[in-house]
């Protein structure tokens, strides 16, 4: 009992956590962490509920609502980080243009822009998923 | 200004917390009343597998699962739609590249097992979906473009293979009589194993697509971009 109140009351501070938080910050990549934390919350709650008793084997049904509310997550997740760099990406001409008239004013060179050439595999892109 | 909000905010939701949590310590004090969990466990011998969480999501709440591979399919469609996925990472070094050649097929075995032993204990298609993403993403990772994927119309069969086995396994029955996924008895267990199979070979190929992130075969993959990247270093 008090173990499943602990695992399941950790469970709802997460979720308050991840609240607080989506709705307090602006960045995007933040709300979409702060989401995915207040769902991790649900699930603690789900799997506490499950629980009954040391003698009774626990409750498949929260656990099975469980696994499919993972695999939800995981695909809106997903398609959040895709649309997320679709609007960086309509967003980054714009800045481009900008540093390019500034440095113009200045009569200094631009410098060159990035190319995705210079990723390498220790510097994965923040916002590829991890499904 | 923002800052006030921000603490009002705080205060708020920890007034929500502490309501949720004396809300959840009622709940635990009570004598449990009937849950569903007898009603699984009674009828487990007649589902074709001995690990409940199996039974609920295979047999008694199949269509659930079938509609959840119809959003994991939704959502790599979505992805697809924005564009063509991004450049690859460089080409590993030596270590990396045996590592890899390593981890993989293990992940790939690794997801084997678990697809079977999902049938009496805890294991499955998404369990084993999940690894043979992540042997896809380690394959991204080590500047593999395509992620161990094939060509583009092969991609497309098989990330519909997961929902597309499981409809029609149960639009056989629904034709054969027996009412939309609801197994024959005795065959139950063969179904459920061919529904997973595809379901994971779906899901597996289906992570990995929407790790790569772009619709395949539309450019990018067929710059050679890591190997004119090698030869630019």
């Amino acid at each position: 009992m008090s173990a499943q109140f602990l695992y399941g009351g950790a469970g709802i501070l997460l979720f308050a956590l991840g609240l607080w938080s989506l709705l307090v910050h602006e960045a995007l990549l933040r709300k979409l962490i702060a989401i995915n934390i207040a769902g991790g919350g649900v699930f603690h709650v789900f799997i506490a509920i499950a629980y009954r008793g040391d003698t009774a084997p626990p409750d498949p049904v929260p656990h099975a609502l469980v696994l499919t509310g993972i695999v939800v997550a995981v695909s809106a997740t997903a398609l959040v980080l895709a649309l997320h760099r679709r609007l960086e990406q309509a967003e980054e001409p714009a800045a481009d243009a900008e540093v390019l008239s500034e440095s113009a004013s200045a009569s200094s060179a631009a410098p060159p822009p990035r190319t995705p050439a210079e990723r390498t595999p220790g510097t994965p892109h923040p916002e590829t998923p991890h499904g | 200004m923002k800052r006030d909000l921000a603490l009002l905010l705080g205060i708020l939701l920890a007034l929500l917390a502490a309501l949720l949590l004396w809300a959840l310590h009622a709940t635990l004090a009570l004598e449990p009343g009937p849950r569903l969990a007898e009603l699984a466990s009674a009828r487990l011998e007649q589902t074709g597998v001995s690990n409940p969480v199996t039974a609920v999501l295979l047999n008694y709440r199949a269509y659930d699962t079938l509609l959840e591979l119809a959003v994991l399919l939704a959502a790599l469609l979505g992805i697809w739609s924005l564009g063509p996925a991004p450049a690859g990472y460089q080409r590993s070094g030596p270590a990396l590249a045996a590592l890899v050649d390593w981890i993989v097929p293990l992940a790939i075995l690794a997801g084997g097992y678990m697809l079977w032993v999902g049938g009496h204990a805890p294991g499955g298609a998404f369990q084993a979906g999940a690894l043979l993403g992540a042997a896809g993403v380690i394959l991204r990772l080590s500047g593999e473009p395509s992620a161990g994927l094939p060509g583009e119309p092969a991609q497309r069969w098989l990330v519909v293979l997961g929902a597309g086995v499981f409809a029609l396994v149960g639009g056989g029955l629904l034709a054969s009589g027996f009412g939309f996924l609801t197994y024959p008895p005795g065959q139950a267990k063969w179904l459920i194993l061919l529904i997973e199979s595809a379901a994971t070979v779906a899901i597996g190929v289906t992570l990995t697509a929407a790790y790569v992130g772009g619709r395949p075969g539309s450019g990018t993959a067929h710059n050679g971009t890591g190997q004119s990247r090698t030869v630019q270093r």
